[in-house]
Parts: C-alpha cells; sequence; structure tokens
C-alpha cells in the first residue's frame, strides 16, 4: 500500500475515539484509494510508454517524409530537364522537316530561278545588239527604224526587269522558307504565296524524278485581299500539301499509268469573314481507319526513310494554333483527297 | 550519229528555201526571244517561227498544218504532256517525210538524253540556248 495512505490508515487504528466499524469503513475506503491509485500509475507509466512510441514513430515518419520529399524534387528536376530536351528535339525536328522539304525544292529552286536568269541574259544580250543596229541606222538617217528599235528596246527591257523580278521573288520565298520563322504576321497576298509554293512544290518533285509529271489546275479569287498570316509558316503548309497532294498522284500514276491522268487543284475563295484555300488530288486517297491519325505527330504511310510523319502534323499546328484557322480533310481511298485551309481574314 | 542527222536535216532544208519552226516551250516569253533571235532571218524570209506553249498544242498545230513544220524545237520539261511524250507521238505518228525534232532541257542530264535519243530526237540541246550554237545546227545561210 502507498506509504501515505498507510500512515493515515495506522493513526486511524490508534484512534480510540471511532468505533471497530468506523475504523473498518475507513481501512476499506484507503484500500479502494490506494488501488485506484496504482491503477492511475500503471496508466500514467502505460501513456508514457506510448509517448515515447510516438515520438519514435513520429520522427520516422518526419525522416521519411523528407527523403520522399527530396525523391520528388530530384524527378521533377529530372522531368523538367526531360521537358527541356523534349523542347529542344522537338525544335530540332521541325528544322530537319523544314531543311527536308526545303532540300527537296533545291533542284527545283535552281531550275525555276535558271529560267527567269536566261531569259534576263538573253534580253541583255539582244538589247546590246539593238543598240549597235540603232546607231547603224541612225548614222543612215532611217528614222522609222531607229524608233521600232527603241521600242523592241523598251519591251525587252520590261522582260528583263520582269523576270529578274521573278527570280528576286523565288529567292525571297527560298530565304523565307529556311530562315526561322519571325512568328510575326504580315499582310499578305494568298494567291501570289499559293502559287509560289505550287511552282516550288511541283518544280522540286519534277527535278528529283524526271518521270514525275501532273496537270496542275488554278482557279485563283483575285477578289481576295491581303490578309494578317505568319507567311513562312503557312507557306510551309502549302508546301506540305502541294507534296503530299503530287506524291500521292505519282504513287498512282505508278500502280495505273495507262489512262490515269494525275490532276492537282488549288483554288482560292473569299468567304464572308474567312479565306479558303482549297488543295485536291485525284490520287490514291486516304483509308477511312487512318484518317483521324493523320494530323498525329510521327505518322506516316511513306516508307522509312521518306517521311518525317510531321509534315501534317505541324501544318496542323500552324493552322489552328498560329493563325485560329482550320484544316479539313475530305477523302476517298482510290480517289481523291480534298485538304482545305480556312484563315480568318 | 547526231552527224548524219544533221545532214539530213540540211537536205530537208535545201530543198525547200523557207525553213519552218515549231517552237514549242511553256515559257511565253521564248516567242519574243526566237524572233528577236532570229530577227534578220526572218525579216529576210529565211526562216518562219511558229510557237506552241505545250505538247498538246503543238500536235494540234501539227495535225492542222500537216508537215508544214520541218523542224521542231521542244522544251521536254512542262506541265501536261512533256517534250518526251510529244516527240515519241511525233515520231510515231509522223512518219513521211519525218519532222526533225531537237529536245531542249533545262536538265541537261544523262537520263533525259538517253530517253530522248532513244525517242528518236535528232538532236539535244540545253538551256540557256547557245543562239550562235543554234543558228550552226540550223545551217541557215547567213
Amino acid at each position: 500500500m502507498n506509504q501515505h495512505l498507510q500512515s493515515i490508515l495506522n493513526i486511524i487504528q490508534q484512534d480510540k475515539s471511532l468505533t471497530v466499524e468506523e475504523k473498518n469503513a475507513i481501512a476499506k475506503s484507503l484500500k479502494d484509494a490506494d488501488k485506484e491509485l496504482e491503477i492511475t500509475a500503471f496508466k500514467l507509466d502505460r501513456t508514457e510508454k506510448v509517448k515515447r512510441t510516438t515520438t519514435i514513430l513520429l520522427e520516422e515518419t518526419i525522416e521519411e517524409l523528407e527523403q520522399k520529399r527530396k525523391a520528388v524534387e530530384e524527378s521533377r528536376t529530372a522531368l523538367e530537364k526531360t521537358l527541356r530536351d523534349l523542347k529542344a528535339t522537338q525544335q530540332q525536328l521541325i528544322q530537319s522537316e523544314k531543311m527536308a522539304s526545303l532540300g527537296e525544292l533545291t533542284a527545283g529552286i535552281a531550275h525555276e530561278i535558271q529560267n527567269p536568269l536566261n531569259f534576263v541574259n538573253n534580253f541583255a544580250e539582244i538589247n546590246t545588239e539593238l543598240i549597235d543596229e540603232m546607231k547603224e541606222e541612225g548614222e543612215k538617217g532611217n528614222l522609222d527604224e531607229v524608233r521600232a528599235i527603241a521600242n523592241d528596246l523598251r519591251d525587252n527591257n520590261q522582260k528583263i526587269a520582269f523576270h529578274g523580278k521573278r527570280a528576286e521573288s523565288i529567292v525571297k520565298g527560298m530565304l523565307q522558307h529556311s530562315r526561322s520563322s519571325t512568328g510575326k504576321k504580315e499582310l499578305t497576298d494568298i494567291n501570289a504565296l499559293t502559287d509560289e509554293f505550287l511552282r516550288l512544290s511541283y518544280h522540286g518533285l519534277r527535278a528529283k524524278d524526271k518521270s514525275f509529271n501532273a496537270t496542275m489546275e488554278t482557279n485563283f479569287d483575285y477578289n481576295i485581299n491581303k490578309i494578317e498570316i505568319i507567311p513562312q509558316d503557312v507557306g510551309r503548309v502549302l508546301l506540305n500539301l502541294f507534296n503530299n497532294a503530287f506524291y500521292s498522284v505519282n504513287e498512282k500514276k505508278k500502280i495505273l499509268n495507262g489512262l490515269y491522268e494525275p490532276k492537282v487543284f488549288v483554288s482560292t475563295e473569299q468567304l464572308d469573314d474567312k479565306v479558303q484555300i482549297l488543295v485536291r488530288d485525284n490520287g490514291n486517297g486516304i483509308p477511312q481507319k487512318i484518317v483521324d491519325k493523320i494530323y498525329n505527330p510521327f505518322f506516316t504511310t511513306k516508307p522509312t526513310g521518306e517521311g518525317t510523319g510531321l509534315g501534317l502534323s505541324l501544318s496542323y499546328d500552324i493552322i489552328t494554333k498560329g493563325h485560329g484557322g482550320e484544316l479539313k480533310v475530305e477523302t476517298k481511298e482510290g480517289e481523291y483527297a480534298s485538304f482545305k485551309i480556312i484563315l480568318p481574314a | 550519229m547526231l552527224r548524219s542527222k544533221l545532214f539530213s536535216l540540211h537536205n530537208i532544208k535545201t530543198k525547200t528555201q523557207l525553213m519552218k519552226i515549231l517552237v514549242v516551250d511553256d515559257e511565253k516569253d521564248m516567242q519574243a526571244l526566237f524572233e528577236q533571235r532570229f530577227r534578220k532571218e526572218i525579216r529576210d524570209g529565211k526562216t518562219q517561227f511558229v510557237f506552241a506553249t505545250s505538247g498538246e498544242e503543238a500536235l494540234n498545230y501539227l495535225l492542222q498544218h500537216n508537215h508544214e513544220a520541218v523542224l521542231i524545237l521542244s522544251d521536254i520539261n512542262m506541265p501536261g504532256m512533256t517534250g518526251l511524250q510529244l516527240l515519241e507521238k511525233i515520231k510515231l505518228e509522223h512518219k513521211a517525210p519525218p519532222p526533225v525534232v531537237m529536245m531542249i532541257t533545262a536538265y541537261g542530264d544523262e537520263e533525259n538524253y538517253n530517253r530522248a535519243m532513244q525517242l528518236g530526237a535528232d538532236d539535244f540541246l540545253t538551256k540557256p540556248l547557245d543562239f550562235i550554237l543554234l543558228k550552226d545546227k540550223l545551217k541557215i545561210p547567213a
């Protein structure tokens, strides 16, 4: 029994004024108190132990959390690096896609520049001869002849200027294509842009594959006003669509030959507050089961090494995200594919 | 081979004093260029030019003016019918007397050359055209 309670019990036992019953009652109460005290002490002890265990557990948990935090931090850093790498790779892919399509065009561009330059050189040479002739006629006093030659000279000069500008615009177009997009929207003549890239595409493929040929039909709406676009980017989209169209008709021709007439039709049209560019070919079309996948990055039906699978995916992004426009496809397998670019005017 | 064909061209030309030449090229300014390069020859009535801007147009001309053109100068690289296809048709369909066909191309490559010769081309020229050489080949008397 608790020492203090025992002392109280001893004192009570010796007290003569208390009856035996009273002493027994007090003794019982004291024993009960002692028991309760013992229980309380036990409980306290147990709580103490629980507390110690909890503290240890808590410390362990904190440590564990700290480790987890570090792991999360590390994987976040790794993910950030991966994201940066991915973005860099994406940029490289976009650039190499662009360069691949430019490479395909080089021969065509050279051809396209050579033709106007031939005219410039030829008419310049003729003019030199004409000037000599004009002098001779002048000395002879044949004024009518001098006037006629002067007119020819002026006409030829106009031709020189025209073909010089033609070569210039091709070089400009090529530079625009190879340069990183400025991302700046500029007022652009859609018809001129479409025509330029159609020619580049046609002559590029022509230069690469001598047997390649297709009829090009164009129907430009000359009432279209200039619209605000990023010309390099939309140019790339057009180039991609034209290359695909010519590729498709050429593939079909390889199989059918004979009576098949490969044809690519391109038109522009002013819709209410929009401008539409249509590129339609009578090639192999796109099978229904893959038509949903054509805008997926890296999706290609071309043999390995021939297509990056990025052309249409990038085109889609340029038109929708870059210009708030739409890129729509309509196709029937074996018969045609038709792409519509719709740009806000 | 080229030599002997050019001799035959020379023979045709001596029979008919006026030489009619059909130039086929999708570049429309080729007309102005030829007309000026051959200014004197045209003025002196030694040669006459007609122009077509496509193979189809050239064939039409040949059908309507049977054997008038004794010499055809055709570009190879044209939209629609290529110069090589035109050459093949001319050589198959216009037999007697066969017109002389010279091919002109910006791609002076082996493949086009061989194909043109295989199809019976009488000569092969590359752009830019050397008009002095061309005149020499045509043997137009000065």
